[in-house]
């Protein structure tokens, strides 16, 4: 079967079984390797990607579902050897250790700063249940979220 | 790489009851509990996937007369951003919001909860206490089950292999209280260890408790009412001996298992002392 979706604001189609991964979609057929498999099973958040703006597991998500959708992954956060500001605060503030879990924490994270609520300790905390990490002891990976929602604030101060 | 089952996406509900006619499919709403069960190769996978996220007759939240309905495809973020239950079931905004996280939030439904059946789905309690109808739909019509009959055992459903959930019913009672409580191991992403809803009619404050639901999930084979607690609540005002009361029977009459989330004892022990504070709160002493 045929599935045609955008990837980081690029057209994508691909020819594969309709029950495939979003993830094994990524990784296999899209040479996409940014995106990690932890658990596969919707418990570690370490394949968080983002399926129109919202975060979602991608071992979770068939690739049927995707069909029409566009989404967003780790190799869409920044620019060809420039890292955005998200991904700079958590290496200032060394809240990316081994690195498994860290493109699925940007990317809830960058779905938490999307949604432009409000970025106090108890929200960040929230956002990233989903996902774990067994390094950090998740502290500066929150600390690095806060210090990206503060810039943004900064440099959108009334966002629309 | 998992197997790959076969798997159809129709666009319309009839073509929907026109495949699931000719031959059994398994029906894939968010993927949380079906992809989970294929890749970890938990019982074999479906020879045939009907995958209904298309149908947008499943979608939607709106109030029709007296009752708040819910389409089988409603998401737990849906459920936790609607006016619609935070005004008239805040219950249940409280439920989807201890579910997984954002990312099962984002995809898991209330039909898929419902229809998949595990003894530890969160909002199955919840269901049975607010006196719930799930509507099913087929080629041969649609039909109302109430949610106390449509868990008959483990694992199992009212479903027939041609029918579909197509959304749930929620009957509103205005003076209906209903309260929500899950126990896990922590706050996300935890499979509960009890997890329970009581409803009650009656004013608030202190007087008499009228048609008392409890129900409870994770502690037996499907989700269940407690009824010789219900019977210690019916009539009673939520004072501290009827909490002590209440509490002492649930904990004599619920008969949980060991398993690798909990033991029978604990599960006794916190979905009595759960109730115990859900009666203090009530009764505001």
């Amino acid at each position: 079967m045929s599935f045609r979706f955008f990837v980081n604001g690029d057209p994508v189609e691909v020819e594969v079984p309709g029950m495939r991964r979003l993830l094994d979609v990524l990784r296999e057929d899209l040479a996409l390797t940014g995106t990690k498999e932890g658990c596969g099973e919707g418990e570690c958040g370490a394949c968080s990607v983002l399926l129109d703006g919202a975060v979602v597991d991608a071992c979770l998500v068939p690739i049927c579902q995707v069909d029409g959708t566009s989404i967003r992954t780790v190799e869409g956060l920044g620019a060809e050897n420039k890292l955005n500001d998200l991904q700079s605060a958590f290496l200032e503030t060394g809240g990316a250790q081994c690195g498994i879990c860290t493109p699925g924490m940007l990317m809830a994270a960058e779905a938490f700063l999307a949604s432009g609520g409000p970025s106090d300790e108890d929200s960040i905390r929230e956002a990233i249940a989903g996902n774990l990490c067994r390094c950090t002891g998740y502290r500066k990976i929150v600390e690095a979220i806060a210090q990206a929602a503060e810039q943004r604030r900064a440099a959108d101060p009334h966002p629309a | 790489m998992p197997v790959e089952p076969h798997v159809t996406s129709p666009r319309t509900l009839s073509e929907a009851y026109a495949l699931l006619a000719q031959q059994p499919h398994r029906p894939v709403a968010g993927g949380t509990d079906l992809l989970v069960q294929i890749t970890g190769e938990l019982g074999d996978p479906p020879d045939r996937v009907l995958d209904i996220w298309h149908l947008d007759e499943l979608r939607g939240i709106a109030v029709d007369g007296d009752a708040l309905v819910l389409g089988a495809l409603t998401t737990y973020t849906e459920m936790r951003r609607s006016p619609l239950v935070a005004e008239f079931l805040p219950a249940l905004s409280e439920a989807a919001a201890t579910i997984g996280a954002a990312q099962i939030q984002n995809r898991g439904t209330i039909g898929g909860n419902a229809a998949n059946a595990s003894p530890a789905g969160d909002t199955l309690p919840l269901l049975i206490a607010c006196d719930a109808e799930l509507v099913l739909g087929s080629e041969r019509g649609e039909r109302s089950v109430t949610a106390g009959e449509f868990w008959p055992e483990y694992r199992r459903t009212a479903l027939a292999a041609d029918e579909l959930l197509l959304r749930i019913r929620f009957p509103m009672v205005g003076d209906r209280q209903v309260r929500f409580r899950k126990v896990g191991t922590r706050r996300a992403q935890a499979i509960s260890k009890v997890v329970m809803a009581l409803a009650w009619r009656g004013d608030d404050g202190t007087a008499p408790w009228r048609d008392v639901r409890l129900a409870l999930g994770s502690v037996a084979a499907t989700p269940i009412r407690a009824g010789a607690t219900e019977a210690v609540l019916d009539g009673a005002s939520p004072d501290q001996s009827t909490a002590d009361r209440a509490a002492s029977t649930l904990a004599g009459e619920l008969n949980p298992i060991d398993d690798v989330r909990s033991s029978a004892d604990y599960r006794r022990a916190v979905a009595a002392r759960v109730l115990h504070r859900l009666i203090r709160e009530a009764g505001g002493w």
